[in-house]
């Protein structure tokens, strides 16, 4: 078996497999390390940067930064919170994010993470930004809540590997742009997927709705992250 | 006999399939070309059509979103149909500080359009681009793809009425430059503008020297040469030169390759322009040295949109190269293959991040990558790779002619040898000096005669805004690192004027893809307008710095996390200037001003907008 590498979390000693990274590291771990453009199995991208962690004074993206022997993992400092809850204010402002008109409530990770920071009131201006929504045979995409995530870019591609979400313009103006020809080829269960991929509520499936009530949903239980802690503290107690 | 009759719509598609047929049969099915092929489609018709696209998916497997996302990725792809002649002013501060403004309005006055729009005879466009590299004669702008430079009202007045004539754009330039400017195959009106030519990169050269020499040497002994002299990039990073070619070589896998990094796009650099206009041999010399340092057979000049006009140049002193036998095959006969080709980028400073450049080589958007794996490690095509800056390929160059011993006894012991550096702004001598390092600020601005000098920015947007306290500092890695940006701004000049223009700069230049710097920016912007118009307090100023911190700390690749330098240093520098714009008595002022806010409304309904309103 080959060996595993010792490193900490905020003074906490974990071990990792070689080429882990930090998050995946740290989730066998039992500790949380919020995450938003991430999804399991897809190539992660660092682009919320949400996962910021801070090693021996530089910051870096968990996600995508591998674990090397001895590594200190700031994690749950004050000064990384801080930063974390400032990238989440940022995405609230850059976007129109309007929680109770939404499908996605209480399933959305941006909405979760919210609360899991407290945010009351983000600290910067909002920008109110023009946006719109398209409509695609088996699904909607609303501009106003997508957070460029890039996993439906990632996720969804045809057979022959072709990618039905890319990104277009950069900068403020870059923006989920699909390939009109080949989403109208999207079957239900790939606008489904779709749909379950999006963290937030910019891809939604036509023709269903509110099928689970607001207040029954994932987060509307559990805070987000719990899932990883709570399977922590059951090691604790064994 | 094939007969076309051009009012069928028929003819256009056949013309149009044909190219594309052309140019994947002159360059094979590969999207490793694809922004090669957007640029030819682009130069055929001005612009690429929907049409185009969706042929080109189809032949490469791509959707079209993708070539789209590449398409709109770029300062100079565009897929709308812009006029005959199009106009990029460029709007770095150097142009501003030369009277861009008049500029733009009489280019706006001849063309009958504003800037961002097309005249409404289809002839001229009128679009602004970042930094072009030209800050030591402008305003200039870049007319389909030629260079003008110090423009004036009387010069846009006269190339409009050529415009109008159909005269073509070639032919509207009337003198040429100096040096290598003047080449047939180059005739621009861009001065080098050399003002101090320094031992290294402007020094003696023999050509075709180096190269033999160091194919006498084993290439760990050459690696082991540009080590002991302690080579730093010239880039602006100063990574060490010798232990990149090192990490490089050791990579066991694969092919390796080796990359130029002719992209510089910080606003005030023009250096590089220089050094390939006068020295292309000295840079394509050290690009082979490199080559047979790390075993690359194959070498790439990634060579910004905006230089354009020195391709068939460069291409030109390459194809001596091989015919002298110092490129090609079997290089001086000693056994050693390596080639280079001339990739062209589209326009995105970003792109001159070493693996922002290696995907859009790749025929991609120009996004960095994440790190590791380094390029070095998995580059060009996830081949070990090396980037490195022209200036230092120059240098290495030389560094092998002369030796290590040489090239130490300059500079300082931690910077050793010589920095090219880029000066403009508000000086007598605006132009290029090779200095030591070492060399103060103050002894500089002597040097380019700048007087009544207020700030210094070393090193571009991206690096820091010097005030008088500092101008003892030294231009060196361990003191005022500059990749060669040196822009000067006397007491005359408003640095709110400066922030501004470099914030949008770097708004305008982000890639997009990590939230503090796509997101982060513009607030950081609309914080320092705030201030700047006088509505900031105390508060705003230790809000403004601990924002620009988060975008530092947390953005992916270097734009992100230098991007609030503008902000930052003049904060650290130049503390009395944001402070004599707050109310310092004022605990809160609102974002908004609700007076101004609601101004439009009590015209309309005719109502009068009262203090108690302000309270209510």
């Amino acid at each position: 078996m080959p060996e595993k590498i010792k490193f900490f979390i905020d003074g906490k000693e974990c071990l990792a497999e070689r080429g882990q990274t930090i998050y995946e590291a740290a989730k066998a771990n039992g500790v949380y390390i919020p995450i938003l453009c991430h999804f399991e199995g897809l190539k992660p991208v660092g682009s919320c940067r949400i996962c910021s962690v801070r090693v021996n004074g530089r910051w870096m993206a968990s996600c995508t930064q591998p674990v090397t022997e001895g590594m200190m993992v700031e994690n749950q400092t004050p000064e990384v919170e801080e930063y974390r809850k400032a990238i989440i204010e940022m995405l609230f402002v850059e976007g129109n994010h309007f929680c109770p008109t939404c499908e996605k409530s209480g399933n959305c990770e941006l909405q979760a993470l919210a609360y899991r920071y407290q945010i009351m009131v983000p600290r910067f201006p909002y920008l109110f930004p023009r946006k719109d929504v398209e409509a695609f045979p088996t699904f909607l995409l609303d501009h106003n809540r997508c957070v460029q995530c890039r996993r439906c870019v990632r996720a969804i591609e045809t057979k022959d590997g072709r990618k039905i979400f890319a990104m277009k313009n950069r900068s403020g103006q870059v923006r989920i742009n699909v390939d009109r020809k080949l989403a109208a080829k999207m079957s239900e269960e790939e606008a489904q997927k779709a749909m379950e991929i999006c963290p937030v509520g910019a891809i939604l499936k036509k023709e269903v709705g509110f099928k689970v009530p607001i207040g029954k949903r994932k987060y509307d239980f559990k805070p987000i992250g719990s899932e990883i802690e709570e399977k922590s503290e059951g090691v604790k107690n064994e | 006999m094939l007969f076309y009759d051009i009012n069928k719509p028929n003819f256009m598609q056949g013309f149009l399939m044909s190219s594309i047929k052309r140019l994947l049969k002159k360059y094979g099915k590969n999207r490793l070309h694809l922004i090669t092929f957007l640029k030819e489609l682009q130069a055929e018709k001005g612009f690429i059509a929907e049409k185009e696209v969706q042929k080109l998916a189809e032949a490469l497997g791509l959707s079209m979103t993708e070539i789209e996302g590449v398409i709109t990725f770029y300062h100079f792809l565009t897929d709308k149909k812009p006029g005959k002649y199009v106009v990029y002013l460029n709007n770095s501060i150097t142009s501003e500080m030369a009277g861009m403004e008049e500029v733009a309005r009489s280019f706006e006055q001849e063309a009958g359009c504003r800037f961002g729009e097309t005249s409404a005879d289809g002839l001229i466009t009128l679009l602004q681009t970042s930094c072009i590299g030209m800050n030591d004669q402008e305003p200039a702008a870049l007319i389909n793809d030629v260079v003008f430079t110090c423009l004036n009202q009387e010069k846009v007045k006269k190339i409009v009425a050529w415009m109008r004539q159909g005269k073509p754009v070639q032919e509207m330039v009337e003198e040429f430059g100096d040096g290598a400017n003047r080449h047939e195959l180059v005739r621009a009106m861009v001065k080098n503008n050399i003002r101090k030519a320094g031992p290294v990169v402007f020094g003696d050269f023999k050509p075709g020297e180096a190269i033999r020499k160091a194919l006498d040497m084993a290439p760990e002994e050459v690696i082991e040469e540009v080590k002991k002299a302690n080579l730093l990039g010239r880039g602006g990073a100063g990574f060490p030169t010798g232990l990149k070619w090192e990490f490089c070589r050791k990579e066991k896998n694969g092919e390796h390759y080796v990359i130029c990094n002719a992209d510089e796009g910080e606003p005030g650099t023009f250096k590089d322009r220089v050094i390939l206009t006068e020295r292309p041999q000295m840079v394509f010399e050290g690009m082979a040295i490199a080559g047979y340092a790390v075993g690359a057979k194959l070498g790439l000049l990634y060579l910004r949109h905006e230089y354009t006009y020195l391709k068939k140049y460069l291409e030109h002193v390459l194809q001596k190269m091989r015919e002298e036998g110092i490129l090609g095959q079997n290089i001086a006969g000693k056994g050693f293959d390596f080639d280079i080709e001339i990739k062209m980028g589209a326009g995105a400073y970003v792109c001159g991040e070493e693996s922002a450049l290696i995907e859009s080589a790749e025929g991609k958007r120009g996004e960095p990558r994440d790190r590791p794996p380094f390029p070095v490690q998995k580059g060009y095509l996830n081949q070990p790779t090396t980037v490195n800056n022209v200036e230092t390929l120059a240098t290495a160059t030389q560094i092998i002619t002369h030796g290590a011993g040489w090239f130490r006894s300059m500079g300082t012991p931690v910077s050793a040898g010589t920095k090219v550096l880029s000066v403009s702004g508000d000086c007598e001598k605006p132009g290029i000096y090779e200095v030591e390092f070492g060399l103060t600020i103050k002894e500089l601005l002597e040097m380019v005669e700048a007087r009544d000098t207020l700030a210094v920015q070393v090193g571009g947007p991206s690096g820091n805004c010097i005030s008088e306290a500092g101008f003892d500092r030294k231009i060196c890695y361990s003191d005022l690192a500059t990749g060669g940006s040196i822009i000067i701004f006397n007491k005359t000049r408003d640095l709110f004027a400066v922030v501004r223009n470099f914030l949008d700069f770097f708004i305008e230049e982000s890639c997009g893809w990590c939230v503090p710097c796509r997101a982060g920016n513009v607030l950081l912007r609309k914080k320092f307008e705030k201030i700047a118009a006088g509505r900031g307090t105390l508060q705003d100023l230790k809000e403004i710095e601990a924002w620009g911190k988060i975008i530092k700390s947390t953005s992916r690749c270097g734009l992100g996390q230098t991007s609030p330098n503008p902000v930052l240093t003049t904060l650290a520098n130049f503390r009395e200037l944001y402070e004599s714009r707050i109310n310092k008595e004022a605990d809160f002022i609102p974002e908004f001003d609700l007076k101004e806010a609601v101004a439009e409304a009590c015209e309309i309904t005719g109502r009068k907008f009262t203090e108690e309103h302000e309270h209510a």
